[in-house]
């Protein structure tokens, strides 16, 4: 069983790694305020963003570079409760999206 | 086939969702709605003082009742306005639908006259917001709105409407059905398997009830379980009213001012079940030291308060109504002697009260004597300061939705225009606000509003001359160097409210105060009592800002209790 432990003595130093999210979210011109603003206020460290809309143009897809390993599941389930979000994937670290970015760098 | 322009889609489509109250101010941006509004025989308009006010009554409409109440608010300083009550009704979920004009979408992002990003600004304080961009749109915007503000945890939904959207014309086939609170998921079995376990295991488990136990009609299920197995139980700001003050397995409020036996009782607790409550700060203190010795079983319909700041054993994530009656017949009858009776003996010895604070001349004998008179099924209302706190200790809360106050923003001005909220959402019952004469100043301008609709409304204005609790901490944390608290003019309250037109009181200096308390609360429609109260009167106990629960300063048993 578990340990009784507070989330906010964990240590924070040294344990934070990329990850990536991949989101489908309805495309609306306020749709990236929502993440940012909720990256921002919450303290959740977003790296990098691209988003790109998709089919005909009612929703779009989008990655979030994630500096989070210990609040991850966390920002996750806060980026699930937005209403404008449709679904949420988690890869690791070095995704094609970001990578393949590098090069314009 | 229906043809109409987007102003009056939107009142008919409120009408439809059975709104009969909509709080606010008109301005050029929402002048359509108004017009709409007008024609509109199943919605009483009540036009506020400020928009601020109109949140705050739609608010007091939702927590007295339970449903979604609406508010508007003109663009630009309407909008901004109208924001802080917004984002008190986030942080305590409560489901208020605000519409607000906006300038038309061909002037967005100029600069226009009274233009403000009411959509940027709000997305912080709601549950989700809209930015109206095609008439057709609103047909699905609107019952979506009232679905968001309702189901799961509720909370504030904000639609920005262009004007040019309110008067462009719509014509559609079909209307969209209201929306409703949807279904929950069910919690998951073997979760609540092993959390009966827990319990049934546990020698000394403590219940707390917040106030998901309130939006989720969720007292008696809990009732149910803390008689079953003898699980005392406690209540954050949010909770009271959830188990009546007076049940012998109640131990009131926990956190910053408990009574001491309560935060003591959580020190040793084994087993802490958090029953749609969030581990607020100032119920836990600081965190690291809350409940030490326990486990904890965690129950939200919100996942992502799951584990936000103190990992929980158990995480049942659903209804905590559905949650509760799914644990009860896996609980075993426990009487739990030793617990209670442990409790029992740090309630003798550290009783919240004195004889000597219980008379009607002090805080807690003034709020007890309203709790006499003040008919069973009333409400209270409270401001935020000292007299919030001596309420939550003290008065004898016996249901859920009783207390009308602001917890999670604490916001100064919440009281006077969510005491008329309640008493419009329930013209047939007493409402009683207790408020700070710091707090008065922020809304009291709604006094008109309680004029003007004869509201039920008595106002108990506990007036320190100060702003009480500021001056409580330069006391206890800054050297007693009090700065910027203490009101260098004397105001005389009631003549102010006479000069609304509302009867008014003085509680003069040897007046018989529960004489006088009686009255007022016989007269017909809104009046106000100015009470004086000494500057030195403090809230005790008090855990320090940041520190542990086991550190509480101050009270009539500090003496005793070296910790
Ligand atoms: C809008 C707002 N501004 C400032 C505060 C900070 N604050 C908390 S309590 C308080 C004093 C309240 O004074 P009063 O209403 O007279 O109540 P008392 O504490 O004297 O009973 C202040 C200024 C607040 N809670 N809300």
């Amino acid at each position: 069983m578990q340990k009784n432990v507070n989330v906010e003595m964990i240590d924070k130093e040294n344990r934070s790694a990329v990850m990536v999210l991949e989101l489908m979210v309805n495309n609306h011109p306020g749709v990236m305020s929502h993440i940012c603003g909720l990256f921002s206020r919450r303290a959740y460290n977003l790296e990098g963003i691209v988003c790109m809309p998709i089919g005909a143009g009612e929703l779009s897809r989008m990655w979030l570079q994630v500096n989070e390993e210990l609040k991850l599941e966390q920002v996750i389930k806060q980026v699930q409760k937005l209403p404008d979000v449709v679904s949420v994937a988690r890869h690791a670290a070095g995704h094609p999206v970001f990578s393949g970015l590098a090069a314009f760098m | 086939m229906y043809t109409m322009n987007g102003a009056q889609l939107i009142i008919k489509m409120l009408e439809r969702q059975g709104v009969e109250l909509i709080a606010g101010i008109p301005g050029g941006a929402n002048l359509p709605l108004y017009d709409a509004l007008f024609a509109s025989s199943a919605i009483k308009h009540i036009l506020c003082r400020h928009e601020q006010g109109a949140g705050f009554l739609a608010q007091g409409i939702s927590r007295s009742t339970g449903k979604a109440a609406v508010c508007f608010a003109t663009s630009g300083p309407g909008a901004t306005n109208i924001l802080t009550a917004i984002a008190d009704a986030y942080l305590d979920s409560i489901p208020v639908v605000c519409i607000t004009g906006q300038v038309p979408a061909s002037l967005i992002g100029t600069d226009a006259f009274q233009e403000v990003d009411t959509y940027g600004m709000s997305i912080p304080v709601t549950k989700h917001n809209n930015l109206v961009r095609s008439v057709t749109d609103l047909l699905y915007i609107i019952p979506k709105a009232f679905e968001l503000a309702l189901s799961g945890r509720p909370g504030p939904v904000l639609i920005d409407v262009p004007k040019d959207i309110q008067t462009a014309m719509i014509s559609f086939l079909k209307w969209p059905q209201p929306g409703c609170c949807l279904e929950q998921k069910p919690t998951d079995s073997s979760q609540l398997a092993m959390a009966a376990e827990m319990i049934n295991t546990a020698k000394r488990p403590i219940l707390c009830l917040g106030g998901g136990i309130i939006h989720a009609g969720a007292s008696e299920a809990a009732r149910a379980l803390i008689e079953k197995s003898s699980i005392p139980a406690t209540m954050t700001l949010m909770g009271l009213g959830a188990l009546a003050a007076d049940h012998p397995l109640s131990l009131g409020m926990l956190g910053m001012h408990a009574a001491r036996s309560t935060n003591m009782a959580l020190q040793h607790c084994d087993l802490f079940i958090a029953a749609g409550a969030r581990f607020d700060d100032r119920a836990t203190g600081k965190i690291v030291e809350f409940c030490p010795e326990a486990r904890v079983i965690h129950m939200d319909i919100d996942p992502s308060e799951l584990s936000k700041l103190k990992t929980a054993h158990i995480a049942l994530a659903g209804d905590v109504k559905e949650s509760l009656h799914a644990l009860l017949p896996t609980l075993e009858p426990n009487g739990r002697k030793i617990w209670r009776n442990y409790i029992e003996v740090l309630q003798e010895m550290y009783p919240l009260t004195s004889p000597e604070a219980v008379v009607p001349e002090k805080p807690y004998g003034l709020i007890l004597k309203i709790s006499e008179l003040l008919q069973e099924n009333g409400f209270v209302a409270t401001d935020v300061g000292k007299h919030q706190m001596w309420t939550a200790q003290v008065f004898p809360f016996t249901r859920p939705r009783q207390l009308l106050t602001s917890g999670g923003l604490g916001t100064m001005g919440f009281g006077l225009p969510a005491a008329i909220g309640a008493a419009l959402a329930f013209p047939d019952r007493q409402v009683v606000l207790f408020t700070g004469d710091g707090s008065l100043q922020m809304n009291i301008q709604e006094l008109a509003t309680a004029v003007e609709q004869q509201v039920n409304v008595k106002i108990i204005v506990m007036n320190n001359k100060s702003l009480g609790l500021v001056r409580q901490q330069q006391n206890l944390f800054y050297q007693k160097q009090y700065f910027a608290c203490d009101f260098q003019i004397d105001i005389d309250f009631a003549a102010i409210a006479k000069g609304f037109g509302m009867k008014a009181f003085n509680a003069e200096p040897g007046c018989n105060v529960a004489e006088l308390l009686s009255v007022i609360l016989t007269q017909p429609g809104p009046c106000l009592i100015n009470v004086p109260v000494g500057v030195e009167e403090e809230v005790y106990p008090m855990v320090p800002p940041g520190a542990s629960n086991s550190i509480m300063l101050g009270g009539c048993n500090a003496e005793k209790c070296k910790c």
